[in-house]
């Protein structure tokens, strides 16, 4: 056994509005610069819909992840070594930028410079690639809110064998979003796919990045990741991904994409895991198992012989500490609730999700039933197939049990704390009907419905040996100097400084309950 | 003027060749890199750049076969220079044809592909300017001499290895031996100038990318960690090997 951190994400599906803060937020912070216009480290789905870059999920068409090979041994889905050195040259299963879109902006000079005109003045978009004029006809995000999903929905893969029914059920508003960012996954096939050896996963905290000084731009990342979610800058050659904002991380402050996130659905913690054993598990032969499998790799972190081992492999004493209470291990392995995007890949997504119970709770207040009576809860679970088939696709490769029994325990948890909010006494058959003790299942509540601040984000603040320079370097705000009259600051007086703040500030402020705990000695 | 250009030319350009490539590693480790454009347009691109790279690599192998390997030891494996010829000439015309059929389609391509066109550097245009004159002489050299006999001197075609192959050898033991060059036929002078030429600019275009051919690939196992304190990196674990 070898003991490795990792740092995982859960995201709880049912909270998410759709709001895209996220993406922007990150697209502000990483994305924001020519090359890159059309790539969305983070991106923000409806589904049923067809994702970005359009129909990623279909491997068969594009040939991410891995696959098994007859003699039960682990290969890359888009072939061999040698037979992807070959296609080195042009790479047959690379999504081209209109599988993506074109980026476009709009000619606003022409609003403002227009002389008098009898008509409106229009600004039209011009393509960012050509600068010319274009027509807009699709987007990273064009069926939005299943807009225009009544013609291109069909084409959406998790489908598969269930389309008549879901053109029935989109009448009855079945529809959710699926926040996406990269998995960082344990056995990444973008970091197998790359011949330069540019990709790794650091050891530390299993973070996947790109070595933008050794990609030499052969593409073949971007093929390999399932997910699509490393994606190829037209203007530098050079590859670029999700970095899981470590430069944040390292210094205990949680990603742009979950800081900003309006439904505050985002948990970030640590996973104990044994990286011996990856292998072996994502080389199960059904694909159902590999959601168990998955499970198995994550090490108990209350586990004495387990502390010791990761002692042992070089794991510091406060990253253990976190990893006990980390959020993204009780939802994803006590509590059973956080499922793995698509592990029928076998890259082992370290990004997880609660699917959402909000389908089956919206079409049982349709009907005009207790929406919050467990029995009906249940019931509705039972009967409504097809948005559980269809979570089942995404999250679980299709084994609908595994959907029925999350559901079920946030369908418990509803009904349960019910009670608890009219006053009534706790009703301990609920928890216990779906095999959860009512004192794990208030955690549980805890954990999702109040959701403080300090138990979705548990990052140990930064790596040990590094922990002093790190945090110099972020208060003595090396960019923006105080004392000097900036040039700029037209009225002679200091510039008011915007963006700087000290770790320990910034840390009271997200952990206070008010804001005048907040005082202005703090901020000098 | 002739003769220095045979007996300093190819050290000059191989000193520019070493300085560049130095350079370009030290200072733009971040622009190295093949500069895809397969994102824009890959229709034509899937016909075009294999046949293009393969030619090259094609004619790359012969001229290693041409330039290094003396006439003798072909003899002495009892390879005589008729069937060398013809060997040498069919496969040279197969790369040759190759090349020039994939660098048409990718040159039409970046001509009339506007998302192509628009990310067209100036070196990019030298470089394929340098690189054409090149592959043109080339070709005209094997087909059009060797093979067609267009300018009716070489009924036999002309032997190369005789001349120019010895100079190049000669070049690599720093003794060189101007007068074979001048021997030679003039286009294939001239094919020796551009190969120069291209050596020589390879550090300040896109061409770097031929020096990164990634064959450790094929022995590295599959999955790369790095350690940020680096002291020692983990070499990972192999998923084809159970
Ligand atoms: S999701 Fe991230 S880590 Fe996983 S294969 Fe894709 S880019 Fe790599
Ligand atoms: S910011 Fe949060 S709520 Fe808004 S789209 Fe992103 S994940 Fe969903």
């Amino acid at each position: 056994m070898r003991v490795m951190a990792q740092i995982g994400m859960v995201m709880n599906l049912d909270k998410c509005i759709g709001c895209h803060t996220c993406s922007v937020t990150c697209k502000q912070t990483w994305t924001n610069r020519q090359g890159v216009e059309y790539v969305w480290f983070n991106n923000v789905e409806t589904r049923p819909g067809i994702g970005y870059p359009r129909t990623y999920e279909d491997q068969e068409q594009w040939q991410g992840g891995w696959t098994l090979k007859r003699n039960g041994k682990l290969r890359l889905k888009s072939g061999g070594r040698l037979s992807r050195l070959s296609k080195i040259f042009s790479n047959p299963k690379l999504p081209g930028l209109d599988d993506y879109y074109e980026p476009w902006t709009y000619d606003y000079d022409n609003l403002i410079s227009s002389p008098t005109t009898d008509t409106v003045p229009v600004a039209r978009p011009k393509s960012l690639i050509t600068g010319k004029n274009m027509k807009i006809e699709w987007s990273a995000n064009w069926d939005d809110d299943l807009g225009g999903t009544y013609k291109t929905g069909q084409d959406d893969p998790m489908l598969k064998g269930i389309e008549d029914s879901v053109k029935f059920e989109f009448e009855k508003s079945f529809m959710f979003y699926l926040p996406r960012i990269c998995e960082h996954c344990l056995n990444p096939s973008c970091v197998a796919s790359c011949p330069s050896g540019a990709m790794y996963k650091r050891s530390e905290d299993g973070i996947v990045l790109v070595d933008g000084d050794k990609c030499r731009g052969w593409r073949m990342c971007v093929t390999g990741c399932p997910y699509k979610k490393v994606y190829f800058n037209h203007r530098s050659g050079k590859a670029e991904k999700c970095t899981l904002c470590f430069p944040r991380l390292e210094v205990g402050q949680p990603t742009v994409c979950a800081e900003t996130c309006v439904g505050r659905l985002r948990y970030i913690g640590l996973f104990l895991y044994d990286a011996d054993r990856v292998l072996e598990a994502a080389s199960v032969e059904n694909d159902q198992d590999l959601y168990e499998a998955q499970l198995s790799l994550l090490l108990d972190p209350h586990d004495e012989a387990i502390i010791a081992q990761a002692k042992k492999d070089g794991i510091p004493e406060d990253w253990l500490e976190a990893a006990k209470n980390s959020p993204v291990y009780k939802l994803a392995k006590e509590y059973k609730v956080a499922l793995p995007l698509h592990p029928e890949y076998r890259t082992m997504p370290m990004v997880w999700y609660i699917p959402p119970l909000s389908p089956v709770v919206d079409a049982l207040k349709n009907t005009g039933n207790d929406a919050e009576n467990v029995n009906n809860l249940f019931a509705a679970i039972d009967t409504l197939r097809i948005p559980a088939q269809y979570l089942a696709n995404l999250m679980s490769a299709g084994d609908v049990t595994v959907i029925d029994n999350v559901l079920k325990k946030l369908a418990a948890m509803r009904s349960y704390m019910r009670d608890f909010n009219l006053g009534n006494e706790f009703n301990e058959e609920i928890p216990n009907s779906v095999d959860m003790s009512g004192e794990d299942m208030y955690e549980m509540y805890k954990l999702l419905a109040i959701a403080k601040y300090k138990d979705r984000y548990v990052i140990p603040a930064a790596h040990k040996e590094t922990a002093d320079r790190l945090e110099e370097a972020m208060s003595s705000g090396c960019s923006v100097n105080f004392d000097e009259v900036s040039p700029k600051s037209t009225d002679g007086r200091n510039p008011i400084p915007v963006a700087i703040e000290t770790f320990s500030l910034t840390k009271k402020r997200m952990y206070s309950e008010t804001y005048s705990e907040i005082t202005d000695e703090d901020k000098k | 003027m002739l003769k220095l250009i045979w007996t300093t030319g190819p050290y000059i350009a191989t000193i520019v060749f070493i300085v560049g490539m130095f350079w370009r590693y030290k200072f733009d480790r971040y622009g190295w890199t093949s500069r895809s454009s397969q994102m824009y347009e890959s229709r034509l691109l899937r016909i075009g750049s294999p046949l293009f790279h393969f030619g090259l690599l094609m004619a790359l192998g012969g001229h290693f076969m041409g330039l290094v390997i003396p006439e003798s030891v072909t003899e002495r494996l009892g390879i005589s220079e008729k069937l060398y010829h013809i060997v040498a000439v069919a496969m040279g015309s197969l790369a040759g044809v190759m090349v020039v059929m994939g660098m048409s389609i990718l040159i039409y391509r970046r001509r009339t592909v506007t998302r192509v066109f628009q990310v067209t550097t100036k070196m990019d245009k030298l470089m394929y300017l340098v690189l054409g004159t090149l592959i043109g002489l080339g070709v005209y050299n094997t087909i059009g001499i060797n093979l067609l006999n267009l300018p009716g001197k070489y009924p036999d075609g002309y032997n190369y290895r005789e001349t120019v192959a010895v100079w190049f050898r000669s070049v690599a033991t720093f003794s060189p031996r101007a007068e074979l060059m001048s021997e030679a036929p003039l286009t294939f002078q001239l094919h020796a100038l551009a190969s120069m030429a291209l050596i020589a600019i390879i550090p300040i275009t896109r061409l770097v990318h031929i020096f990164s051919a990634p064959i450790g690939y094929l022995s590295r196992p599959y999955l790369v960690y790095r350690s940020q304190t680096a002291k020692k990196s983990r070499r990972g674990w192999e998923p084809t090997l159970r």
